[in-house]
């Protein structure tokens, strides 16, 4: 049995509010193998993760690297002993180059003077050392994700990282560039690298990941061969409780049209049309997935249905009721409910209590007020209510939002749009970056409330999700519909991802199947 | 009327606008520095005052120009260590901080003054040194643009060398580059061990130099000797010229010619016999015009870009069709 590279053992960790986001964990990595680390949110693992990379320190508890006790005490520190992360969000400056960004914190002068050429040939060196097709002198802002992200394995491949820690990588790729992505990391195992893997996906982690390591509640769960655990065993061990991940959809009964895009156009700042005649219609009783990597003009549609952003062109309707005259409130008046795609900035506030937060689309409905005033005593007993229908772990309704994890956060959003006479819903990645059981649950959500007549926009980066939940689809890419499918009976993620990346168009007649 | 355009077009003007742009200038590119790096430097009207304060004082007292303006340097950088300090160390907003440095510096410059000298009005008393002019004997010879460019104070020539130092600072150099890697993205420099501590405090010291020589220019330059407030909005003058130059030292360098002309003009009009009052707004006027003039544009930009897109659009959906 191979020598661990890297051992944990018995970290804990107890937060300063006496939180204990780690309670005797034990991880340990061999050397050269892709180990999946994974756990529902709150589970402990960015907290783990945080600790190897010194960005936070451990209460108590044991590091070894190639068997040598060892204190990492910052990232910098992390970074000197050949450890790498790929941050979920990315750490690079946008406004600079790749090789400016590969060689950042590590810059090459001559005299007082950055060695530009230097500069060059160094990230020149590494991009043809590890074969990204990357181009050096591209500017971050120019570039698509996965290469942005592929910049990020350079800048840690730069600083000679033996082990390198991705935070959900794929979370933000499209089938294609997860293909490749893959790819990479297999030559980078086969070059004796060694890769932490954290994901939701168990998919995934079969396809690519040598050994698992499983978390619950602080604690490590156990380590097991990928190939010798089933996806249903994975998860059941996650939650500590067999999940339903079978939905048992039922056909939909699609009825009259809600929602009606007609030829919406937004352009940004510099003339670039991020949505181009953009026109569909959802009916009550189905949920219609838009997918599409990320910047094809998803987010320009959410808002301008939504009503935050005002399009240059086009209409939205509701009802027949045209909504880009109408306020946010206006619109919501008329039954629109809205999951915001990151529950951190748009989807709640952080620093207000959960209660504050449930009747924040709601607080001036007449159950919920007396004239001027609040009537405070129904607002609790609502929010009770709504805290136990949807299973959201906290102490009281006064616990603010940022106290909680990631999948209890976002049911706070979910329970607060979920309330309420529901006509149409845009439900824009609601469950991306919580755990399998937070996700199940609102996915059986959806697709009661469907069930029950709502009409509901599923935008998700997450194609099982999608190709799992919706009824129809659609696909965008740069800023225009690029395909439709009425069913997804025959529809196949590879099929997909050709359409996501522009490779694919339907004709315009079968496009406009969906505004039929 | 005809006798101020009399006055504009002639050599004299320019040579003064020259002169009158010299504070804000360093003021300006002061606070690109700092902005560039992420840290506002809202401070420079301070920085600028008590610099200026202890360059007169400094050389009245020593009989040193060296001195004097080693002194002004020294108390812009008291004001801007005192802003990193708060701002960076103890986390205060560095607007807040700014702003209550600016109000120390207008009643502290008065109240040590009087200390030192037991004068509450001016530092006249002393005799203070003065930055000498240059004269430059090609360029001197040249019709029209030789009486305007030579015989300037040395520290007009200063403040435009200073605008192609802080240009290679910022773009070629490691600090620069991690200046402006730390104000775009402050997390992502720091993953990769930039202390974002250390370089916005860096920029912030580089900033109140700058800034310190400005105010030194005033009492050692444009004027000799120190009176109360002679700052004058200055540095709020300088913060909008940065922002019209979007942080790009050229740019920066033109806008700031921009204030220097009104505020050259004002002092001609207040040579005629215009009313004061009138006169000393002319300045300000020019910034609150300028900044509005300067959204205007770019709102009307945005809108030009827009109804292009759509127009484009239009006719490819009519070709289309």
């Amino acid at each position: 049995m191979a020598e661990d590279l890297l051992r944990m053992e018995g970290i804990v960790k107890i937060y300063s509010n006496g939180v204990v986001a780690n309670n005797g964990v034990d991880f340990s990595v061999k050397a050269g193998e892709i180990h999946a680390l994974v756990g529902e949110n709150g589970a402990g693992k960015t907290t783990l993760m945080k600790i190897l990379f010194g960005i936070e320190e451990a209460t108590s508890g044991n590091l070894l690297l190639n068997g040598l006790r060892e204190t990492i005490k910052s990232p910098i520190d992390a970074i000197q002993k050949g450890l790498g992360m790929v941050h979920q969000h990315f750490m690079l400056i946008e406004s600079m180059t790749v090789a400016e960004n590969i060689v950042l914190g590590m810059e090459p002068e001559t005299g007082l003077l950055l060695n530009q050429k230097k500069i060059l040939s160094d990230a020149r060196n590494i991009i043809e050392k590890y074969n990204f097709p990357i181009n050096p002198q591209d500017r971050i802002r120019d570039l698509p994700t996965g290469t942005r992200q592929k910049v990020e394995i350079l800048k840690a491949l730069f600083r000679n990282a033996r082990i390198l820690i991705l935070d959900e990588p794929t979370s933000v790729l499209t089938p294609q560039e997860t293909t490749e992505l893959f790819e990479q990391l297999k030559t980078l195992k086969n070059l004796g690298h060694t890769i932490i893997f954290i994901s939701h996906k168990l998919n995934e982690i079969k396809e690519i990941c040598d050994r698992i390591t499983i978390m619950r509640n602080a604690a490590t769960v156990g380590v097991y061969e990928v190939a010798k655990i089933s996806q249903q065993e994975i998860s059941s061990l996650m939650v500590g409780k067999d999940i339903d991940l079978n939905l048992n959809k039922t056909p939909a009964r699609p009825g009259e049209t809600a929602l009606r895009v007609r030829d919406l156009v937004v352009t940004d700042i510099n003339k670039r049309r991020l949505l181009e005649s953009v026109s569909f219609r959802l009916r009550r009783g189905e949920i219609l997935g838009i997918v599409g990597v990320e910047g094809n003009g998803q987010r320009e549609l959410v808002e301008s249905i939504t009503g935050l952003r005002k399009p240059e062109g086009g209409k939205v309707e509701l009802w027949g009721k045209d909504l880009t005259s109408l306020s946010i409130k206006g619109i919501r008046r008329l039954g629109l409910a809205h999951i915001p795609q990151d529950r951190m900035s748009k989807g709640a506030a952080l620093t207000s209590s959960i209660k504050e937060n449930l009747i924040s689309v709601a607080y001036d409905s007449p159950e919920l007020s007396r004239g001027p005033l609040l009537n405070l005593k129904k607002i609790d007993r609502w929010c009770r209510d709504l805290i136990r229908d949807y299973q959201i772990k906290a102490s009281s309704p006064e616990v603010p939002v940022k106290m909680l994890s990631g999948g209890n956060i976002q049911k706070v959003v979910v329970a607060r749009e979920f309330s309420g006479d529901l006509g149409c819903i845009i439900a824009d990645q609601p469950t991306r970056g919580i755990d399998v059981g937070a996700a199940s649950f609102i996915h059986h959500k959806l697709l009661a409330l469907r069930d029950s007549g709502a009409a509901i926009l599923l935008i998700s980066a997450d194609l099982s999700e999608v190709m799992e939940l919706s009824d129809s689809l659609l696909v965008m890419f740069g800023g225009r519909l690029a395909a439709y499918f009425e069913s997804l009976s025959s529809v196949t993620e590879e099929e997909l991802g050709l359409y996501m990346l522009g490779l694919k168009r339907q004709s315009d007649e079968e496009i406009k199947r969906c505004s039929a | 009327m005809a006798d101020i355009f009399h006055y504009i077009f002639a050599v004299d003007f320019a040579y003064s606008a020259l002169r009158v742009t010299t504070p804000i200038l360093f003021a300006a590119i002061a606070s690109v520095v700092a902005e560039r790096s992420g840290a506002s430097n809202i401070a420079l009207e301070g920085i600028m005052l008590f610099a200026a304060l202890f360059g007169a004082i400094g050389s009245g007292l020593t009989g040193s120009l060296l001195w004097g303006f080693l002194a002004a340097l020294g108390g812009g950088l008291v004001i801007a260590l005192l802003l990193a300090y708060f701002g960076l160390f103890l986390k205060t907003d560095i607007i807040l901080a700014g702003i209550a440095l600016n109000t120390l510096a207008t009643g502290g410059t008065v109240f040590l003054m009087f200390a030192i000298i037991g004068d509450k009005g001016s530092t006249t008393s002393l005799i203070s040194r003065s930055f000498p002019r240059i004269d430059i004997p090609l360029i001197r010879s040249i019709p029209v643009l030789g009486p305007i460019i030579s015989g300037q104070n040395t520290l007009t020539y200063l403040a435009f060398i200073t605008v192609f130092l802080v240009w290679a600072l910022l773009f070629k150099t490691r600090l620069g580059l991690r200046m402006r890697a730390v104000g775009e993205n402050a997390e992502a420099a720091a993953s990769v061990g930039i202390s974002i501590k250390r370089t916005k405090f860096t920029a912030l010291i580089i900033s109140g130099l700058l800034a310190a020589t400005g105010g030194a220019f005033l009492s050692m330059g444009y004027m000799s000797g120190f009176t109360r407030n002679m700052v004058s909005g200055r540095g709020f003058i300088a913060l909008a010229a940065a922002a019209m130059g979007q942080l790009s030292p050229l740019p920066t360098l033109l806008a700031s010619l921009v204030f220097g002309f009104f505020d050259a003009l004002s002092n001609i009009l207040a040579a005629m016999r215009i009313p004061d009052e009138f006169v000393k707004i002319i300045p300000y006027l020019a910034t609150v015009a300028g900044l509005v003039i300067f959204s205007a544009l770019q709102v009307w930009r945005l809108k030009g870009k827009r109804a292009e897109a759509l127009k484009a659009q239009g006719k490819e959906e009519k070709s289309g069709a």
